[in-house]
């Protein structure tokens, strides 16, 4: 049984897509099946972000709507054999989403994959909602700004009450990744700082992406950076998140923190 | 600072506002600005009497057939503990007592003379009652029993006694609640029953509704609205304070009106119709 995971924020732009694909495809190459979920019906992106905008027949509202199957709809990468892509219908809405029909979806998916990764549109309205309904674990995409942090709080809010976990009284396991981090604002003091954050949220970090020109040209390129650049900054820190959801410990570094000895040896533990 | 009541929360009765000489004003002052008079004139413009419900504690008394025996018993408790009765507030409570009115009559008279006043008389049928009898009362819900002091024990007791007997919900067991998790923004916890303790922070764009006190060890964030339902002596306290909104019985203060005490641990509390707030630790 599969993994599933739901990637939200409740603020949009702040790399939710992104960081689905790429975490996905961090996965996919360690061999695990994976299969990256577009729930943003009616604005859907991560056909773009992962290269497969022209592949795309039958999507999720087609097979919740009994229009295809399920098989007809996922679409394999072509260069990760291992890595599924299920999109979200364009010309649809977000009413076309039954609960039913993405509890029906969701448990196939489970059988077939060992992750499955929701990619949550934004807001916290049907889409939303119903794409963590069913989740195991949530990685909540924040930047390190204000507004995306108290959205993000209200996100953690309903999936510690809105998802089937939180209902049947178990505890959801959340994750913080910190997206779009720039040192030298940081440096500056324009930005929040990781700590501050942390505290916020009180949720575990699964990693800091720096804000990097590399994801933009992967975007562009219709590749997730950890297939694009596999040795650039952002995509070293999206290989050591997947490392993380898979359980490893591993220190997280603060991009541009000038670290001392001591803080090399002993690092920054994940919470 | 401001100290007015939040609309919705309790609405502000009557307000008097800055003095103004009503023979130097040529108009007679509009219906919307009265509140902001100072009523100089009783006969021109009426002043609603105010009528407020409110409850309070008191000992209820059970005497038990024969009035002899019984008083007999009470001389004795009151011998043990002086002044027990003394400035009391002490219904006579006479469910299922087979008495006529003038032995009622005389059993309070009675009591009179040991000074224990009577205000008023619960459980007795109308015909029982009278003009020239403490009314009757109903609806009297239980409290815990008061256990009558020893001897010893007596005047110890009897310096403290008049604390238990002011303040609203004093003698009942107040309810409280415990979240261990921290409230998070959209969340709303109304509790009117009583205390709520966070711990943990409550976020920005959360809040935290109680009848009673709000303690919160952790950062406050959102807003905090404590005593709602009319409670006055209910507190504030939070480990850090960055609150957007505090508020005690309905009068508040903004995160613009606590600037110096951001980040502090505070506590809050009403004097008047004024927040004031301490910092504690």
């Amino acid at each position: 049984m599969g993994k599933v995971i739901v990637v939200t924020s409740g603020k949009g732009g702040v790399g939710k897509t992104t960081s689905s694909a790429a975490l996905g495809a961090a996965l996919a190459q360690n061999g695990d099946k994976v299969v990256v979920v577009d729930f943003d019906v009616g604005l859907r992106n991560l056909d773009l972000i992962m290269g497969a905008e022209r592949r795309v027949v039958y999507d999720l509202v087609n097979v919740i709507q009994g229009e295809a199957k399920l098989t007809q709809a996922l679409i394999r990468d072509k260069r990760l054999e291992t890595l599924y892509l299920l999109p979200a219908s364009q010309t649809r809405d977000k009413d076309n989403l039954t609960s039913e029909g993405v509890e029906m979806v969701i448990s196939a998916l489970k059988k077939a994959f060992d992750w499955v990764i929701c990619d949550s549109p934004a807001g916290i309205e049907r889409g939303a909602t119903l794409a963590m309904r069913h989740a195991d674990i949530a990685i909540v995409v924040t930047n390190p700004e204000v507004s995306s942090v108290r959205d993000s709080d209200r996100i953690i809010g309903l999936l510690d009450s809105k998802t089937l976990k939180a209902e049947s009284g178990e505890r959801m396991e959340k994750h913080l990744l910190l997206t779009r981090y720039d040192p030298v604002r940081a440096q500056r003091g324009d930005m929040l700082k990781v700590d501050d954050v942390l505290e916020i949220l009180s949720i575990p970090l699964l990693g800091i992406i720096p804000e990097s020109m590399d994801v933009l040209r992967a975007s562009n390129l219709g590749s997730p950076i950890t297939l694009a650049d596999g040795k650039s900054v952002p995509a070293m820190a999206y290989f050591d998140a997947a490392r993380r959801l898979k359980g490893e410990t591993l220190p997280v570094t603060v991009p541009g923190e000038k670290r001392g000895f001591f803080g090399k040896i002993f690092g920054r533990k994940a919470a | 600072m401001r100290t007015l009541k939040q609309p919705g929360l309790k609405r502000l009765y009557h307000s008097l506002g800055p003095e103004i000489n009503l023979s130097l004003t040529i108009s007679p002052i509009h219906r919307s600005n009265r509140k902001f008079t100072k009523m100089t004139d009783v006969l021109t413009q009426p002043r609603p009497i105010r009528l407020k419900g409110r409850s309070f504690l008191t000992l209820a008394l059970t005497p038990e057939l024969p009035f002899e025996d019984w008083l007999v018993r009470l001389d004795d408790l009151a011998a043990r503990s002086a002044g027990f009765f003394l400035r009391r507030p002490v219904v006579l409570d006479v469910e299922g007592l087979d008495i006529d009115r003038t032995q009622l009559r005389d059993l309070v008279d009675r009591l009179g003379t040991r000074n224990v006043r009577i205000m008023g008389i619960e459980g007795a049928k109308p015909s029982l009652l009278g003009l020239d009898l403490p009314p009757g009362m109903t609806d009297g819900r239980e409290a815990p029993d008061v256990e009558a002091p020893i001897s010893e024990q007596a005047k110890k007791v009897g310096a403290s006694e008049n604390i238990a007997l002011s303040g609203p919900p004093t003698g009942r067991i107040t309810p409280s609640i415990v979240l261990t998790q921290p409230v998070r923004s959209g969340q709303s916890l109304v509790f009117p029953e009583g205390d709520v303790t966070v711990v943990g922070s409550v976020a920005s764009g959360a809040e935290i509704v109680a009848g009673g006190s709000i303690h919160i060890y952790g950062t406050l964030r959102g807003r905090a609205m404590a005593g709602t339902t009319g409670n006055a002596s209910a507190r504030i306290f939070c480990r850090k304070l960055e609150a957007e909104l505090i508020a005690i019985d309905g009068f508040y203060k903004t995160a613009e009106d606590m600037e110096e005490l951001r980040g502090r641990s505070v506590q809050v509390w009403l004097e008047g119709e004024a927040i004031k707030t301490g910092i504690i630790g």
